[in-house]
């Protein structure tokens, strides 16, 4: 039993394999459209990432938003520029090198910092079946409304920092109207800077 | 026991999740530098955001860091603001992007030098 696969970190391998493969099929790619349909499959990849991480919420809204929204703008984007010359642009092979060496030092940098650290290690097999997955909505739901139902546990330590801690935690109210109107004033904006102005120039 | 045998039953941890939110975080800077289209930029942009995304997400989950060392739902509700943005992000840029095309009949970033000095 202890020696069988381990079938969330099977579906982990597969995703994180299909969003990697397609993150980089964007970047090799040269043809637009492509790019674009790699793109879609890369964030929907993510999204598998995000359900098995106990976050359901957020891997639906981020098919619900970046795959069904935005790259549905970016798709026409790509439509409405894609004109003989644009579609495969070249990169010249000396930006490449560069790009390239840039980023595989980021690369190895991040990677090394990632294992670094013990608390971000993986959990026994054990400990890892005894977590229970809870459904995350209501939680989200009354912590966007300024009710949070996860506070800081003051049990635990109880010290000053832990007490200025749970003062603090009221939620994401503010945030929230702030990204809310924030969101209206852009898609206002940019409605008035993609409009088509007819040049009066003879 | 083969690495990948030993890989395959044993839960995944924050690390994992972090590597994966590193490949796609240099996939899309890498993007950002090299491509000439704009909307290429604009799609490396929205990988940077989404590897961003991952991390916060694994930070945030009890199933990857057990119950008492996770942010619990603090790092979902920031990774909702980040796909937030990056749509409100994409919508501007996007304009951005086609008022450029009508302006110089081109989408390519390196003709756009009308402000050099």
């Amino acid at each position: 039993m202890e020696d069988g696969i381990y079938w969330p970190t099977f579906f982990f391998l597969l995703f994180a394999a299909v969003a990697c493969a397609f993150g980089i099929a964007v970047v090799i790619t040269s043809h637009v459209v492509h790019m674009a349909f790699y793109l879609v499959l890369s964030l929907a990849a993510t999204a598998g990432l995000f359900f098995l991480a106990g976050a359901d919420f957020v891997g639906a809204m981020q098919i619900m938003i970046y795959v069904g929204g935005t790259l549905v703008l970016l798709v026409f984007g790509v439509m409405l520029t894609a004109q003989a010359p644009f579609i495969t642009m070249r990169t010249r092979a000396g930006e490449w090198v560069m790009a390239a060496l840039a980023g595989g030092a980021l690369l190895s940098l991040l990677v090394w910092a990632a294992f670094s650290v013990d608390a971000w290690r993986p959990l026994s097999r054990a400990e890892a079946e005894a977590v229970a997955v809870r459904p995350t909505a209501t939680r989200i739901g009354m912590g966007l409304l300024g009710a949070p139902t996860d506070r800081v546990r003051l049990e635990r330590g109880d010290s000053a920092v832990d007490r200025r801690l749970a003062a603090g935690m009221s939620g994401y109210l503010l945030p929230f109207e702030i990204v809310a109107i924030h969101l209206l004033i852009v898609l206002v904006g940019a409605a008035y800077l993609a409009r088509t102005r007819r040049r009066r120039e003879a | 026991m083969t690495p990948l045998a030993s890989l395959l039953s044993q839960p995944v941890g924050a690390s994992h999740y972090m590597v994966v939110g590193a490949v796609l975080f240099v996939c899309g800077a890498v993007c950002m530098a090299t491509k000439r289209n704009a909307l290429g930029i604009l799609m490396g942009i929205e990988l940077v955001l989404n590897g961003a995304n991952v991390n916060f997400v694994a930070f945030g989950s009890e199933v990857l860091r057990g119950r008492p060392q996770a942010l619990s739902i603090d790092g979902q509700i920031i990774a909702l603001f980040v796909i937030v943005l990056a749509a409100a992000e994409a919508a501007v840029a996007l304009a951005i992007a086609l008022s450029f095309y009508n302006a110089h009949n081109t989408i390519d970033v390196d003709r756009g030098d009308d402000l050099r000095g």
